[in-house]
Formats: structure tokens, C-alpha cells, sequence
């Protein structure tokens, strides 16, 4: 097993500090960027990485970073996404909590790299700790001058903000986030423009997830086709956090390279199945990622390889369910939360995410008609596609792929009634 | 009387501001500042906020109403969430929530009489390797077993 990278601090005593972090080689790379870097030559490096979006999407890091105009009116900016509230994802949470210098450095990094004066990271309201963190983190890099004017003398100035959400999963979209960061409700925008040209206060905005920010230094500092090579022979892309929950015997997140297959992920990593039990369904990629049958499970969690057997690879959250486990029950507490959680701006999303959550609990009182999976298809399909942000997509794909996959169960539930 | 910060108060709002390129943009953080001094986000809490922002008092009652952390009205003491998303679900959330009502003689969404108890369900709070798990004001409880609760109840009492 390799040195872990990105959860090398994790449980480690007082790593959240400057003085522990510094020990540990922190903000090397940080100076290499600033001292011995062109701009271009990081983004290089980025791209040769194989870094991509940590949060869910998937999009080449480096690529994003370019797309960004060099001379722009407005200023630029960088905006972090820790609005992790994807269910079943608790991987940035440790990052920020037991190494938050690496948010920092990471972020000062991408900021010279793009030419960015102002960073701010969108924290969901609930990490009360990851905040504390984070705010320890920029007032400790302020004062040792890693923030602020003239870093290192080198005439680069960055200013970075710590913004506390205040509950809402929509504001994870990266259009949601940005109107949430200007004080609004977090309703998602039209897309284009996209926000490398109108973002933050109609600045270009380079939006990162917090896993990929934390990545940036060690990249940096040992170049990007390492980085590169520590993902699995012929995907590459590095290393990237797993976190596992549901019924297996050791959840946790896991560091494991890009394209480990998620059958090694729940029978080696996280120890199997709880009790010895057959395995049901797993969700590999949170869960907006559609479910997975047993047979399903020699895939290797990688972006591709997820989506060409219909699923995604999404925050790399696996759920694992074993055989005793209800599905209709379970979907409803996925219906349920979309519906919540749909802001309401278009109509297919916040109409049909309620129509479904609606027809799943019927189903599960054993009041379920014969119709009704076909009802849930035919919802779906509505929604597909007829959204301005994702969230719609979202709920199609565990609606679309357990009624499908496990249409028996729900046959079964629609035709005896509740369990 | 009139709505306003205390004076500390008021140095940790010129703070805020100061971090913010467009004064609009501290509206979240001021309405957290507004929440722990007032307890409850009032509408005369509202007026004052949207005022010391110079934004449309609209815009703080959508804030106010969109998320779900604002407190529009009093809680309990000790606010008790309980996360009801799936991986606290397959590992038991529903008969943790059964409990804390029986235990607590209240539904999700309501105060106990003594106003020392709010009881809520929430999404998905990120401790899904440690499920099921249950936010007391901002501290979290993982791991979480009827015992458990019980034991957490007679502390909180």
C-alpha cells in the first residue's frame, strides 16, 4: 500500500497547526509555485495530473483553470466548494478538519497559477469544526505572511474568506453556491454563461472542490505525471478519497488509486459485508449515482469506466447495502430528500421530484398501484434534460435504476402490500 | 425596543464586512451574527438586518425561509437533529427517531413544553461512516444507539 497523500493527516494530533504542517514539508510547494513557476507551468503540471473535479462532475482540473480569460474588467476569483452534502459523502470534512493548511496552500497555489486575488471557501453550515478549522488555518497563514500583500516578496496578493452555508444540498451546485455566496437564496443560474467568464460578483470564477484544492500541493511538488501514475496501470488520474458507509464491517474513507475496482473497495478495504452477509445493492458514487446489482461490482471506480456501465463515479461515496435491506424504503429516503431538497426554480425538478417521493411512499404503505413504476419511468423521463442544474438528473438516477433493477421487489411491494 | 447588535457585536459585523468585495454578500453571515445574538430570527430581527445591509427586506425573508438552519422561530435548548438519510437509515436512523418521540413525548418539528427540546430531521450531515449520527446544537453524537441516547438525554437534562 502506498503513503497516503491526501488523508496523511487524518487523526493525526495537531496537524491542523502551522508549526506541525510546515514540519511535515507544508507550503513547499507553495514557495516552488511562487518562486521557481511560471503560471502556465503549474497549469501544465495540473493538466498532466490527470486531476479531475473532485466534487462530483468530473471535469479536468487544469482544463477549468485554463478557461479562465488571462485579461479580464473584472477581478477573478477562486471559489472553494466544502458544501459536501452529497448522502453517503464525509470525505472533505477530515481534510478540513485535520488539514486545513492544505485547503490554504493549495488554494494560494491555484490562485498565482490563474492570476486570482480573492479566495473564499463556501463551507456547509453544519461543520462547525471544519470552519473553526479553516478560520485557525487563514489567520495562521495571514500571519506568517502566506496570505495577504506581497506574499514571500514576490508581489502576489491574495485575500482568503471563510463563507458558512446554512443548510441547503442545492447550494453544492457550483451556480447555487456562487448566488449563495453573494447573499442570496441558492438558486442555480442559466448556463452560459458559464462561471469561468460571469461568476462570483460577475467575475471569472474558478470553482474546485476541496479534495481537489488539497491535491494541488502535491502535485506541485512532485509534478504531475507522479501524481498521474498513482492512479491504477492504464486509468491513472492519482489517488482519490472513498468513502464508504452502509452495512459493511469498517467504514471509513479510504485513499485508494483512481480505478481500484469497488469490489476490493467493500471486501478488502472496508472488510465486507456486516455479518457475513450476501451483498444487495451498492451505490458507488453517492446518491445521485445509479444503484449497482453484485454482478456489477468488478467495475473500477473511474469516471469512464462508471459511466459506461450507466452509473458515475459522482463523489466517490460508496453505499453498500446488504440483503436484508428494503429498497422501496430506501428509495423513498432518496425520493424524499430530492424533493426537500429541490429549490424550486424549474418546474420538471420540483414537480416531479415531489410526484415520485409521493408514489414511492404509497408503494411502501402497500397502497402502490400497477401502474405506478411505469408512473416513476415516465416522471423521469419528464425531468431528464429540462433543468438548469443537475439536481433533477440526480433524482432520476436512483428512481430510474432501482425501479428498473429491482423492479420484483417493488412488484412485490405494489402486489402484497407492505412487508 | 428597537432591534440592535451589541456593541461587540457590531465590531464583529464591521469584520465581516470589511472581507467582502460587495456589502450584499455578508447577508449569510450577518443572519448567523443576527441568530446568535436574537436566538430567533424575528421579523423585526429581519428589518434591522436588512437595513444595516442596505438590501430589499425580501431578500432576507427568502434567506430566511430557503435554508434550513435560520431559526424563524424559538427552539428548544438543546436542538436535536437527527439525520434520516440513507446511510443513517440502513443503519437504523427510523428506530433511533422512534426513541427520541417516545422518550421525548414530541413529534419531529416540535418543543418540548419545557422549551428545552426541539426535535428535527434533517438531511444528510456527512458523518455517513458513523451513522447513525445526531447534531445537538453543534456537536455530533455518531455511532448512535437507543442506549446511547438515553445516556445523552440524562446528561442534557
Amino acid at each position: 500500500m502506498p503513503k497516503p497523500i491526501l488523508s496523511k493527516n487524518f487523526g493525526k494530533k495537531n496537524a491542523h497547526s502551522l508549526g506541525v504542517y510546515i514540519q511535515d514539508g507544508g507550503y513547499e510547494a507553495m514557495k516552488k509555485a511562487l518562486t521557481e513557476m511560471k503560471p502556465e507551468q503549474i497549469i501544465q503540471e495540473v493538466d498532466k495530473s490527470g486531476l479531475k473535479g473532485r466534487g462530483g462532475a468530473g471535469f479536468p482540473v487544469g482544463k477549468k483553470w485554463s478557461f479562465i480569460p488571462k485579461e479580464a474588467t473584472k477581478p477573478k476569483y477562486l471559489v472553494i466548494n466544502a458544501d459536501e452534502g452529497e448522502p453517503g459523502t464525509y470525505k472533505d470534512r477530515p481534510i478540513m478538519e485535520c488539514d486545513p493548511h492544505a485547503v490554504v496552500e493549495g488554494a494560494i497555489i491555484t490562485c498565482f497559477a490563474v492570476g486570482i486575488h480573492w479566495a473564499g471557501i463556501y463551507v456547509r453550515g453544519e461543520y462547525v469544526k471544519s470552519i473553526e478549522r479553516l478560520e485557525g488555518a487563514i489567520n495562521e497563514a495571514y500571519a506568517k505572511g502566506y496570505l495577504g500583500k506581497n506574499i514571500l516578496g514576490m508581489g502576489f496578493d491574495l485575500d482568503m474568506v471563510v463563507h458558512r452555508g446554512a443548510g441547503a444540498y442545492i447550494c453544492g451546485e457550483e451556480t447555487g453556491l456562487l448566488e449563495s455566496f453573494e447573499g442570496k437564496k441558492g438558486q442555480p443560474r442559466m448556463k452560459p454563461p458559464f462561471p469561468a467568464i460571469v461568476g462570483l460578483f460577475q467575475g471569472p470564477t474558478v470553482i474546485n472542490n476541496v479534495e481537489s484544492i488539497a491535491a494541488i500541493p502535491h502535485i506541485v511538488k512532485n509534478g504531475g505525471e507522479w501524481f498521474n501514475g498513482l492512479g491504477a496501470p492504464g486509468i491513472g488520474g492519482g489517488v482519490k478519497l472513498f468513502p464508504v458507509s452502509g452495512h459493511v464491517k469498517k467504514p471509513g474513507v479510504y485513499e485508494l488509486p483512481m480505478g481500484t475496482p469497488l469490489r476490493e473497495i467493500i471486501y478488502k478495504h472496508a472488510g465486507g459485508i456486516r455479518g457475513d452477509k450476501k451483498l444487495k445493492a451498492v451505490i458507488p458514487g453517492g446518491a445521485s449515482a445509479p444503484v449497482l446489482k453484485p454482478e456489477e461490482i468488478d467495475v473500477p471506480m473511474e469516471y469512464a469506466n462508471l459511466a459506461k456501465i450507466g452509473s458515475m463515479m459522482g463523489s466517490g461515496a460508496v453505499i453498500v447495502m446488504d440483503e436484508d435491506t428494503d429498497l422501496v424504503k430506501t428509495l423513498r429516503v432518496l425520493m424524499c430528500f430530492y424533493a426537500h431538497e429541490s429549490c424550486g426554480k424549474c418546474t420538471p425538478c420540483r414537480e416531479g421530484t415531489g410526484w415520485m417521493a409521493k408514489i414511492i411512499k404509497r408503494i411502501e404503505k402497500g397502497e402502490g398501484e400497477s401502474a405506478d413504476l411505469d408512473t416513476i419511468v415516465s416522471i423521469a423521463n419528464g425531468i431528464r434534460g429540462r433543468t438548469l442544474c443537475p439536481l433533477g438528473d440526480a433524482a432520476i438516477g436512483p428512481a430510474l435504476s432501482f425501479v428498473t433493477k429491482f423492479r420484483q421487489e417493488f412488484e412485490d411491494y405494489i402486489k402484497v402490500g407492505a412487508g | 425596543m428597537a432591534v440592535a447588535f451589541s456593541e461587540k457585536t457590531r465590531e464583529r459585523f464591521k469584520a465581516i464586512l470589511a472581507k467582502y468585495p460587495e456589502k450584499g454578500a455578508a447577508l449569510l453571515p450577518t443572519m448567523w451574527l443576527a441568530q446568535k445574538e436574537f436566538s430567533v430570527i424575528t421579523p423585526e430581527v429581519e428589518e434591522y438586518v436588512a437595513k444595516l445591509l442596505g438590501v430589499p427586506l425580501v431578500r432576507v425573508h427568502e434567506v430566511l425561509t430557503f435554508y434550513t438552519m435560520y431559526a424563524a422561530k424559538p427552539l428548544g435548548k438543546y436542538h436535536l437533529q437527527l439525520c434520516t438519510n440513507i446511510s443513517c437509515t440502513l443503519l437504523g436512523a427510523e428506530d433511533i427517531l422512534e426513541h427520541l418521540k417516545d422518550k421525548l413525548q414530541i413529534g419531529a418539528g416540535e418543543t418540548t413544553p419545557d422549551k428545552k427540546f426541539t426535535l428535527s430531521t434533517v438531511e444528510c450531515l456527512g458523518y455517513c461512516g458513523t451513522a447513525p449520527v445526531l447534531q445537538v446544537n453543534d456537536d455530533f453524537h455518531e455511532n448512535l444507539t437507543t442506549k446511547k441516547v438515553d445516556e445523552l438525554l440524562t446528561k442534557l437534562k
